[in-house]
């Protein structure tokens, strides 16, 4: 089994739900719609031997103005990783359907492509941040992220633009 | 030479230095990999236990040393600052490594480390290094004694008033 072969397997299966694939470097991978990565990942884990998932990511593309959700679904018995990217708007409204209940070892990563990217998984069971603390503000790894001058009267940076290690009054 | 005769005369001060220096109890605090040379220092090889300083305890309230061994994110600090107030006095606070001293290799883009735990609590001896050997530990601790050993341990503020040595 190569990834052709699974590529036309899930676009004979799914029309719709594929959008086509990228042959990135090293590894070509597939697009598919944000709405239909749930049954797409349903399929390969039920028909197609991908028993696990390795990794659930998120990237940022300014210039696209695009959020992406990285999933590397493995399989054990065809040796393979296959890559599957869904594109979401960069905006407050990035949001996808969990697959929490398809793989147990995706709600950390969720979480952290939560933490990180703020791209909402909906139906996930335990949907807060896991690195950040609670009351954090802002997604760190979103390109246009800008470090905060204070979190909770503690100065983040080591000194200020004008050489000062702390500001008073600035909190 | 009688059963009586054996009198030591001493200071206040010297005693409790004396007793306060070399039964140092640290907090088990690992944050990073400098906890890994930290649980070095305390194992058979460097035998950290040969200084006093050997008993690691699992809370503040038994600690009188904390080692912020690793680096301190912003998410941490308030805690180390709630275990450091936990701690009964006198206390001490070794900072080992470039993260507690200075934020390490995040000064810059480590928008989540805190530069130097310095900006939370009082810090006794810094230790360079990353991580530093479990011999620089020792001299940091070496160093501690020394400087408890010359505090004016029954007057005023506890770790604060301090000898001319």
């Amino acid at each position: 089994m190569t990834f052709e072969d699974i590529f036309s397997k899930l676009s004979q299966k799914f029309p719709q739900g594929i959008l086509g694939k990228e042959e990135t470097k090293p590894d070509a991978s597939i697009k598919v719609d944000p709405l239909a990565i749930h049954d797409i990942l349903k399929y390969l884990r039920d028909e197609l031997n991908f028993e696990t998932l390795h990794m659930v990511s998120g990237v940022d593309y300014p210039a696209l103005s695009a959020l992406c959700v990285v999933y590397h679904p493995g399989s054990y018995t065809h040796k393979m990783i296959v890559p599957l990217k869904v594109y979401l708007p960069r905006t407050d409204e990035a949001k996808v359907e969990s697959v929490t209940d398809l793989f147990k070892a995706a709600n950390w990563h969720e979480r952290e492509t939560y933490d990180m990217f703020g791209i909402q998984f909906l139906n996930h069971p335990d949907p807060r941040r896991i690195l950040c603390p609670e009351d954090w503000v802002g997604f760190p790894l979103r390109k246009d992220y800008v470090t905060p001058d204070y979190y909770n009267g503690m100065p983040v940076p080591l000194y200020f633009e004008d050489g000062a290690p702390t500001k008073e009054g600035a909190h | 030479m009688g059963p009586g005769d054996n009198v030591v005369m001493t200071t206040m001060d010297d005693v409790l230095n004396w007793g306060r220096s070399n039964s140092l109890w640290p907090l088990t605090f690992g944050l990073a990999c400098c906890a890994i040379e930290m649980m070095a220092t305390g194992a058979a090889d460097y035998d950290l236990e040969r200084f006093g300083c050997g008993v690691f305890r699992a809370t503040p309230r038994q600690a009188d040393l904390m080692i912020v061994a690793g680096t301190v994110t912003l998410k941490m600090a308030s805690r180390i600052r709630m275990l450091y107030e936990q701690m009964p006095d006198p206390k001490w606070v070794i900072s080992m490594g470039s993260c507690s001293n200075k934020g390490g290799p995040y000064w810059q883009e480590g928008y989540h480390v805190l530069k130097g735990v310095d900006r939370v609590i009082p810090v006794d001896i810094y230790v360079p290094g990353c991580p530093p050997r479990p011999e620089t530990l020792i001299e940091a601790i070496m160093m501690l004694q020394k400087k408890i050993k010359v505090q004016e341990a029954a007057l005023g503020p506890i770790g604060f008033a301090r000898k001319q040595a």
